[in-house]
């Protein structure tokens, strides 16, 4: 089984189609998805966990884009500025998932793209804007 | 055998002060004894980096031609309001002074994107930033209008000047209310949800010397990368406060006001600030070294977070009320280690100040000692302790009679 974190930016006529319907169904995928949302012109967007087999999530992430769904992993569009973090630490208390973790002896923050779900719950604690989601 | 301040400064010219910071003297001096430590350190180096408040600078950026008066008119930084009230060409920038643009809590909670904390950052950093003014012309000083490109090296004078930094412990901050509140301690989740401190504990300056006994007016001190010194204890100084045995303060205490010279400074450790829904600031790195002069100074330095406790206050209701009291006293080591226990809760942790940074402080001034490049001072005066009397007062508002 594989696991994959992506964002589908969805064009406006794809909006009335059940697209993740048939992604479960004719594929036989799991998808959790994560975060997702329609724009004033109606495009929609959505976070998608996907997980099965890896011929089945190949031939679902190829069904995505004959469909014109434009796919992209999740990690790309989250940004932690290591530069600009402090590790203060106030981001570890808010992060649901521990992609923002802590080492407790060094006291150092990392971040763990591979965990992060981009609840956005980071950004407003962060005094340095060291966290950045680009959607 | 008692040390002065004098042996050691030769200890360190000679390249052979021993020194710890206040993380490593805990076990050394456990291990070694007190009165072996004690003869053989001779410096404990200390740190904290953490929003401060109550921070600024100020500026002499140079007449200019024909001159202006910016007293009394209005001067910006990168749009950010700064004091003229002092004289010609004279500012003074206040780390949480914001664009006068700023939407602020409109649409809350505010994001408080750029304030002073920002500009002084970036001044630091050497960029240049925008400097706007209006003036409204005197014989002497005709110019009415002002704007130009400015940067640190052009400034005669740009010294950071904080009246309040370095809070010898502060509260935890909880949220017993319904909905999420935006504050100076962070974003308080409902519920108590989480919880908020603000202390680098074993590493920070004022509780390795928690009765102000080697740090005074005059102190040398590390300060935002560069090398600042102790003004005097800062606004809202409050030695006398209810104590641990070991003399540590259990809430709030001492502060100190800290001065350096900006161009000596890092971005690295002044860093601007974004608190969201409550404004902007500056985080300051400061630093302080504790001469081992006796037995009794080593013991202070030998502090553990789990010897350090803090109050957790309400700051839904009883900080914003200024209803006293508190939910109960945690320690440092309960802080850092992620979750505390509050009246039978288990709440999750975070902290505001920066304890891999504080560490990183101290060993810097522990490196800097010990390649003999930066020398200990003897204070002019000490701060005021807890023999000072000092009581700490709320405003008593008095009505204006209208006539």
């Amino acid at each position: 089984m594989q696991k994959k974190r992506v964002v589908l930016n969805y064009p406006s006529h794809l909006t009335d189609q059940p697209v993740i319907s048939r992604l479960i169904k004719n594929y036989d995928l799991e998808i959790n998805i994560l975060r997702g949302w329609i724009t004033p012109r109606e495009q929609g967007r959505l976070v998608l966990e996907i997980t099965g087999k890896r011929p089945a999530l190949e031939a679902g992430m190829n069904y995505l884009k004959e469909m014109g769904v434009e796919t992209q992993p999740l990690a790309q569009d989250v940004r932690w500025h290591e530069d600009r973090c402090t590790h203060c630490s106030a981001c570890i208390s808010i992060c649901p998932t521990k992609a923002l973790d802590i080492d407790r002896k060094r006291m150092e923050v990392s971040f763990h793209k591979d965990r992060c779900i981009a609840c956005e719950g980071c950004i407003p604690v962060c005094p340095y804007q060291a966290m950045e989601i680009l959607f | 055998m008692a040390k002065t301040i004098e042996e050691i400064n030769e200890r360190i010219k000679k390249g052979k002060a021993v020194v710890f910071t206040a993380e490593e003297i805990i076990d050394y001096a456990a291990e070694k004894g007190i009165k072996k430590a004690a003869q053989e350190v001779d410096v404990v180096t200390t740190g904290t980096f953490g929003p401060m408040c109550s921070s600024g600078a100020y500026f002499n950026v140079g007449h200019t031609k024909p001159r202006i008066k910016l007293g009394g008119g209005r001067t910006y930084l990168n749009d950010v309001p700064v004091y003229t009230g002092l004289a010609a060409v004279d500012l003074f920038l206040g780390a949480t002074a914001m664009p006068d643009d700023d939407p602020r809590n409109k649409i809350f909670p505010g994001r408080f994107a750029y304030g002073g904390g920002h500009v002084i950052e970036e001044l630091v950093a050497g960029k240049d930033v925008r400097l706007t003014a209006t003036a409204y012309g005197t014989d002497c000083y005709p110019r009415k209008t002002l704007e130009t490109y400015i940067s640190l090296k052009d400034m005669n004078e740009a010294v950071l000047f904080n009246i309040r930094n370095a809070y010898q412990n502060y509260n935890v901050a909880v949220n017993l209310s319904d909905k999420v509140i935006y504050t100076y301690m962070g974003v308080l989740q409902p519920k108590m949800g989480n919880a908020n401190y603000c202390s680098a504990g074993q590493l920070s300056p004022l509780l390795n010397d928690p009765y102000y006994k080697t740090i005074g007016i005059g102190t040398r001190i590390f300060l935002g990368g560069g090398i600042g010194y102790v003004v005097g204890s800062g606004t809202q100084h409050n030695p006398n406060v209810k104590r641990t045995e070991g003399g540590v303060p259990k809430m709030g205490a001492g502060t100190l006001s800290v001065k350096g010279d900006l161009k000596m400074m890092s971005p690295k450790w002044l860093r601007g600030t974004s608190l969201t829904g409550y404004g902007a600031t500056l985080t300051v790195g400061i630093g302080i070294p504790i001469p081992i002069l006796d037995e009794e100074i080593l013991r202070y330095t030998m502090v553990r977070d789990e010897e350090i406790y803090a109050q957790v206050v309400d700051y839904s209701e009883a900080y914003p009320q200024c209803i006293p009291g508190s939910l109960g006293e945690v320690n440092y080591r309960e802080l850092r280690s992620g979750k505390i226990s509050v009246q039978g809760k288990e709440v999750p942790t975070a902290g505001l100040s920066s304890y891999f940074k504080a560490r990183e402080i101290a060993e810097i001034l522990k490196e800097w000692i010990e390649a003999g490049k930066f020398f200990l001072t003897n204070p002019v005066e000490p701060i005021p302790s807890v023999d000072s009397g000092i009581v700490f007062k709320s405003l008593k508002e008095r009505p204006i009679k209208k006539r």
